[in-house]
Formats: structure tokens, sequence, C-alpha cells
């Protein structure tokens, strides 16, 4: 049975979205914490009602993944229900012949009397929240998220539930995203100085989200733009099924390197501190990520310029996310899940901590990532 | 404000002396001359006196941000700056007010000196309200009195001397000195020529280089002054208009630190300035550089410390002779003039020559280089007859040759993390030598290693803790480091019995396992050789 509800958002000028909740689906106090609908085992969240898991990090028969990053999905399973727009990703990356069924936001299916739906996360292209009822029992397992319309994911949808199961990758009150305008203002900027003084600048970040939300708010460019091997795939991956990116040509080592001069060069942080990056002198560096809201954290990398730029909800819009939820009981996954998980019990909220694999492979692990390369 | 953050947060982004330089220019070249003079005194480490208590700037930003405690510890954690992390706990701000100029905001700042506790907390909330995140973390700088910036003095005076068409030795000097940014103006500071008030002012010192290579590259022995390397305080003597100055190198004005230099007054023709050491000494040669440092930090020098620690001017240039600055004049000219004054003054007992050493072939110095040690000295100064005497530091004229530092080899024993940028990386080391069986602490050191070492020793020592005492974690005996330092003397407050100077890691010892590592046996044999 398939029930279609139209999701409804607006967003407002900075460009955080507007919370309206999707209407009417839970009756509270209904939480069953004898036999709840959402557990946590050893490989992964589980739903031992419906048999299927959600994100596992060990292969399982069945899985709903939230979305394509590699700590969210791995390799492995029998099953694999996702998003319509994580399946390009998600072949690329687990195989081309993996089974897979994709579903539309809002798509409601029932596995054993318990009813599913994936709603938008707002965190990379696909990525979704799951909403999981049975019994009138509501639970949503968010995955990653933010609340940033970013201009390419479809932006977070906040859903009613009675358990909400959280990140806390920015769970402290330091990190608090400037408008997403503003810092694309300054890539800009960053980059006409560039251009004047005859420098590559090379802007770095995660490459599955970070980068398509760059080059999809850098546009009009203003000069030539480049990518490295690991932007270009993903980025023909997605226009290969009709996303709506611009064609950016790929580094080699035929490109001739005059028009590096002023150029714009897109590449995942990996490439600091190699030989690859020589090739562009005279170049800046620029590195787009949530850690750079942090003067040790940018100083440490020996980069030119930290942008704050997120694919995660900063300290706010965990707050607002959470309390839109009105769920009693939250978890709390990968980050500062202690710190936050007392934070919310101190508020009023009831919340637990929750140990997971999750946050291991993306911006939540960047910073080691970097440090060890 | 606004200008002067952007300048800071640019600064902030370069590693490139050039791009600094620049940037230096272009804010002096269009700032208010008010702001100037504050931004001026910042950069040479005049920092403003703390206003507020940082317990008291933490409890305010807590309330305004609505968290608690702990949570604040934890921010404070991460982040690993106080000013930063209240900068970035605290709400946007909430009220639009004019821009208010540095100088407006330090004279603001003053006034808190004697308010109340009531007033200080409604002044600095109104600007937390007020200022954006970055300002309010310079803003929280200048409160705290911690304010510190990647930008050398060389640099300041680079740039202020290329936007006024002149000498960097000159605007130097003008920045010496004891200037308050309160009561002096840009104007006066750097275009001022007249002399009135600048009696005081020191000259800016020739710093050496460390020789490189040999002595034979330097040419003929016949053109070089050889002098030993004294273990002092290096210090400028003024005598102008009646009145006597000592400034020390970090350019501090140490007049009432040693009295016992005073009776220069009398000994002294109008117009001195004199370059030379100051050191502790005992009846015939120099004592230890810890001798002179039991006086420095005291506040009452009593009799008996001023018995102990008698202090000595050693004499070694002359830059200035009736009231004219000779500083172009060749060494050997000033060297003639010095010793006549130094000889005329007659009072031994304080005011000594450094004496040539006689030489005739370089290997008579290298001979003489090994033994340095027992003259109390670090080595010798190299100094072209020729020579100018420059300003800063640079190459060719005077050499430094230093004898080789002490050295043993230690085991880490405790590990604590660093602070700013390397608030999250265990960068401080406690370091051991054995005793029989047992591990004796001896020095902490810090620097070093390259980045990569220490995160490679990071790395172990997070794998590797065994106890945590507060933020210090007891680390497995493992790791072996070759730690020099300059001096080693007896001590009764440290464990080991042994206090070294300047302990620095050389190299860390990867061939080497934990019980190869030196004994306390071995470091008394350095204390009694040395001393
Ligand atoms: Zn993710
Ligand atoms: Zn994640």
């Amino acid at each position: 049975m398939f029930i279609r509800l139209k999701p409804q958002k607006f967003v407002t000028k900075s460009g955080h979205s507007k919370l309206i909740p999707v209407p009417g689906v839970v009756n509270s106090n209904v939480l069953n914490m004898n036999k709840p609908l959402l557990k946590f085992t050893p490989s992964s969240i589980y739903c031992p009602a419906a048999d299927i898991h959600i994100d596992p990090w060990k292969p399982v028969d069945r899985a709903i993944i939230t979305h394509a990053h590699s700590d969210h999905a791995k390799f492995g399973c029998k099953h694999y229900l996702a998003h319509k727009d994580s399946e390009s990703i998600l072949r690329l990356r687990l195989g081309e012949d993996i089974s897979l069924q994709t579903v539309e936001y809002g798509e409601e299916f029932s596995i054993n009397g318990v009813k599913f739906s994936l709603h938008p996360a707002g965190h990379i292209i696909g990525s979704a929240q799951i909403r999981v009822e049975h019994k009138d029992e509501v639970w949503v397992a968010s995955g990653d998220y933010k609340l940033q319309d970013d201009g390419f994911a479809a932006p977070f949808e906040p859903v009613k539930c009675n358990a909400f199961i959280t990140e806390s990758t920015f769970g402290l009150p330091i990190y608090k995203w400037p408008a997403q305008a503003d810092i694309m203002n300054d890539i800009s900027e960053w980059w006409r100085q560039n251009r004047m003084t005859g420098k590559a600048s090379i802007l770095m970040g995660y490459s599955l989200g970070k980068m398509q939300r760059l080059i999809k708010n850098l546009q009009p460019f203003d000069g030539a733009v480049f990518a490295h091997g690991a932007t270009f795939n993903l980025n023909e991956r997605l226009r290969a099924v009709g996303h709506d990116l611009p064609f950016i040509p790929l580094i080699t080592k035929d490109t001739d390197r005059k028009l590096f001069r002023g150029a714009l060069i897109l590449a995942p942080g990996s490439v600091l501190n190699t030989s690859w990056i020589k090739k562009f002198e005279p170049y800046s560096t620029g590195y787009c990520s949530g850690w750079m809201a942090v003067r040790g954290a940018k100083n440490r990398k020996a980069i030119d310029r930290g942008f704050v730029l997120s694919d995660h909800a900063d300290w706010n819009d965990l707050e607002s996310a959470i309390a839109e939820t009105g769920a009693q009981k939250v978890y709390v996954t990968h980050g500062y899940t202690d710190t936050y998980a007392r934070w919310l019990n101190e508020k009023g909220i009831e919340a637990a901590e929750v140990k997971t694999m999750y946050g291991q492979e993306e911006e939540a692990a960047e910073e080691e990532i970097i440090a060890e390369s | 404000m606004k200008r002067f953050t952007e300048l800071f947060l640019q600064l902030d982004r370069t590693n490139k002396t050039n791009e600094k330089v620049e940037l230096l220019k272009s804010y002096f070249l269009s700032a208010p001359d008010e702001d100037k003079i504050w931004a001026l005194a910042l950069f040479t480490g005049r920092r403003p006196p703390r206003k507020i208590k940082s317990s008291q700037v933490q409890e305010w930003a807590l309330e305004l941000a609505g968290i608690p405690y702990w949570l604040f510890r934890e921010s404070y954690g991460s982040v690993g700056d106080l000013a930063e992390t209240v900068s970035l706990i605290l709400p946007q701000p909430t009220e639009v007010s004019e821009e208010k100029t540095l100088a407006e905001w330090f004279s603001g700042l003053a006034d808190l000196k004697t308010a109340s506790d009531e007033e200080k907390k409604d002044f600095i909330l109104k600007a937390w309200r007020q200022l954006s995140a970055f300002e309010i973390f310079v803003f929280n700088k200048l409160l705290m009195g911690s304010f510190r910036i990647g930008v050398s003095q060389t640099l300041v005076t680079r740039a202020i001397s290329e936007i006024t068409d002149s000498t960097p030795a000159i605007i130097s000097h003008r920045l010496m000195g004891s200037w308050d940014p309160a009561s002096t103006s840009y104007k006066e500071l750097i275009h001022s020529e007249n002399a009135g008030d600048e009696y005081s002012k020191p000259y800016p010192f020739y710093l050496s280089y460390a020789i490189q290579g040999t002595v034979d590259d330097l040419g003929s022995p016949e053109d070089w002054f050889a002098e030993w390397k004294w273990d002092g305080i290096r210090s400028q003597i003024i005598y102008r208009d009646g009145e006597i100055y000592i400034w020390s190198r970090g350019e501090e004005l140490i007049t009432d630190k040693f009295p016992e230099l005073h009776i220069l007054k009398d000994h002294l023709p109008e117009g001195t300035v004199l370059d030379g050491e100051l050191i502790c000494f005992g009846e015939t040669k120099p004592l230890s550089f810890n001798v002179l440092q039991t006086r420095i930090g005291r506040k009452n020098l009593t009799k008996k410390i001023l018995e102990e620690a008698p202090a000595v001017f050693i004499a070694y240039d002359l830059m200035e002779f009736g009231g004219k600055d000779i500083r172009n004049e060749e060494q050997k000219a000033r060297r003639k003039v010095l010793e006549t004054i130094v000889n005329d003054a007659g009072i031994q007992a304080v005011f000594k020559l450094s004496p040539l050493i006689d030489f005739r072939e370089w290997q008579e110095l290298k001979d003489l280089h090994l033994r340095a040690r027992e003259f109390a000295a670090e080595g010798f100064m190299l100094k072209h007859k020729e020579a100018p005497y420059l300003s800063g530091r640079k190459k060719g004229d005077w050499w430094k040759w230093k004898t080789d530092p002490l050295s043993i080899d230690a085991v880490l024993v405790y590990a604590q993390k660093g602070s700013g940028r390397r608030a999250e990386l265990y960068t401080d080391y406690t370091f051991a030598v054995w005793d029989e069986d047992k591990l004796v602490p001896f020095a902490k050191a810090y620097s070093g290693l390259t980045d990569k070492e220490i995160g490679k020793v990071d790395y172990f020592i997070k794998r590797n803790t065994l106890e945590k005492f507060g933020p210090v974690r007891t680390v497995k005996a493992e790791l072996v480091f070759e730690i020099g330092f300059e001096g080693i003397n007896a001590s009764t407050r440290h464990k080991s019995g042994i206090a070294v100077r300047f302990p620095r890691i050389l190299r860390w010892r990867t061939d080497k396992t934990v019980n190869e590592a030196d004994t306390l046996q071995n470091l008394k044999a350095l204390l009694s050789q040395f001393n």
C-alpha cells in the first residue's frame, strides 16, 4: 500500500527552512520501551517488528539507507532500499548490480505491518530521515541532517515522532553557521583576489555533498573551473541521471598548466600535502567545513582560508529540529554524543547517548583524515 | 574596530612576509591616527593591562549564552582559547550601534579601572550585543590583556618606514622606549624629529647570527676581533642629561633592578650609550646565569641578594659619544673610545671592558673555543674590525660562535596538551633519566620536533597513557629523545637535584631503546664538569 503525503516547505531569508511538521501523525505517549520499535544492535539500528536494518555497518539481508556517505551505506547487504536520488551514487560506490529498490520522499510502504516512509534530511542529495510507524508509535532515524537549504539537496522537513534519533556532529554551542550566501560571497571574493594576482584557487571539501553544493551556488562562474578525479566522477554520475549541474572538466596530466592561472580547482581535502597540488603553483588553498569555525582547526591544517560550510546541523538547528519533532525520547548518535545527551537531559528532554559506527568517514572525521595524510 | 579586526583576520590568514607588510602598510595608511597608536602599541607588545578577571568574563558570557559551566568547559576544550570560545558561544549581535574606533573602545576600557563590577558588566554585555563574532574575539583579547599577533616588530618597523620614507633604524628607534598609547599621538611618535623627551630612548640592538660552517671561511684573522660571549642579560646603558637608563634587549627599562650601577652617573661623560652584558660576578669570574636569575624577578632587592648576586656591566660597544650617534664609525674606532671611557671611569668592580682575545691563527681560537665553559662563557663573538653598528639581526659583520649545547638522552614520561593552535595535540613533554631502576624527571621541553613528529608522538601518547592527572598524562616509558640545554645547575627544588637551562628537544632517538637512555649519574657528571 502506497500513500503519498504532500511535503510542505518554505525557506526563510537566512536559508534555514522554517519548520512545518508533517501534520497529525503522532498519538503521543505511546512509546513502548519494553519492546522498542527500533533497537541499537552491534551492527545497525534495527526494527525487530519488520526485521529490517537502518544504515547497518555489517552485512545484513535488508537495509534501508539514509544516504550514500560511506559510513551509512556499507557494502555487502542482500537488499537495499533508499531514496531514488541516492541510487546513482550507491551503485557507483557499492556496485552496479546491487539489489536496490528506491522510493520518493513521503511515499509509504509497509513491511510486516510496520509503516515506513522517507523524508528529506537536507544533508546531501537523496538523504532521508526514515519514519517508522507501528501500533500508533512513531520513530524517526534522521541519519545526518542540516536545516540550511543548500540549493541542491531537498530541504529538511521536520517529522513529528515519539522517538527521534539525532546526530550531534557539531553538538557544541561554538558551532553556529553563517548564512550560506555570505560564505559563497566570501569564496567568490577569495577567488576574485586570487585571479587578480594570477593564482589558482584550490577549493577543498568532501566530494559527496560539499562539492555539488559549491558548484551549484558559485554559478555563474567568473572564470575557469576544473575538477579533481574524485569530484569529477561524482559530478558526471549525477549529471548522467539528470541533475542540474554544469560540466566541469577533469584535470589530467595533459591539461595545459597555463589554464590553471586564476582558475578554480575543486578537490577533496586529501590532496593537501601531496605532490598533485604542486602543478597549480602559484596557488591559494581554501577549505570548506564546519570545523573551520574554530581558528585552531584551520591553522593546524596549514591552509590559507577556512570557509565555514557544513552539511550538518549547527548547535541552534539541532535544537530547533529536535524541539520540532515533539519527541519524548531522543537518541544521540555520532559527534559530541555524551555532551549533547547531557545537555538535552538537563533541559528536560529525555536523551541517551548511542554508540554507532557513524561519523567515521565524512565531514565528522575530516580532522583526522587530514591530520594523518 | 571593524578595520582593526579585518587587519587581524587578514594577518592571520597569511604566512608570507611580504603580504603581511602590505596589509600593515594599507592599515597604517588608512586607519584614523588615534587608532594607529593603539595598533602600534599592540604590535610592539605593549599589551594593555588586564581590565577584568577572566573568571568574570566567563561568568557573564555563560549568562548571556544561556549555557551551563560544564558545557562551556567542553567548548573551551575544543577551541583552546578563552577569548575565542566566548566569541563563539555568544548570540548574534542584537543591537545596532555606531561603529566605535579602537581608541574609543580603549578609552571606554580605561574608565573601567575605577568602575564597580556592575558597571563593568554593563559595559561588556553591551559591547557583546553590538559587536560581530570576530570583533568580540579581538575585543575579548584586549579585555583580558592577552592580545598576541603573528607579526614581528621588524615587520611593523618595515611597513612604517616604507610608508613614511624613513630608514628602519629611525623607525625602530622611535618605537622603542616607554611611550604610552593613551598619552602619545601617532604623529608625535612616528613623525616628531625633536629629541625633547627622548633622552631615555635606546638604540636598536645589533643582533648576530650563529656562524655557519667554520671560522676559516671568515677570511683573514687579522680583520676580526674575538671576545667571549657572555651568558647574561644583553643591555644598553644610556647616560644623557644627567640621568642613567638601563634597557634590556627585551626593550624593558631595568634601571631600578641594578642599583649598584647607578654610580656610573658620576663616571661617564654626558651623552654616552653603551652596549654590553649584565652578569653576576664572583671574585674572579662570572657566576652562572642562575645567580642572576634569582634577583631579576624580585621586587625588593635586599642587602643579602645584592651581596650574593653582585651585578657587573661588561661593556663591548659604544653607540653614542658626546651626544653624537657614532654607530657608523668602524668597530675598531668605537672600541678605542670605549676603552678610554671604561679606563677613565675607574670603577672596575661594576664596570668592566669585555676583553679582546689575543689570537693570530683561527686554530688558536678553535683550541680555546673548546674551553669556553671554563671561562664561564658560551663561546665567542666575532666582530669585523671595520663594521658599523647595525640594527636588528643582520648577517656578515658580527657572528656568534657558541659552544655545542650540553645534551642527554632522556625518556618521555609525562605529556600535556599545548595551547593555541596546538590545543588538541600533546606537545608539552616532561623527560626523565634513569636513577637505578627508576625514572626521575629532570626537564620540560616543548620545541624542537617537526609537525610530522609531533603528530606521531601525539598518536603514541593517546594510545599509551597509563594515568591521567587533570591535563597531564603519564605515558608508557618507551620514547627516547636527545635533550639539549644551555646550562646546568644544582637545584633543591627539583626531584633530580638538577636544573637545566633552556632545555629543548634536539632530536627523536628512534634508534635507542628506553634502557639506553642516560642516567642521573651522567647528568651529575655534566654538573661537576661545568660548574
Ligand atoms: Zn553523511
Ligand atoms: Zn554520518
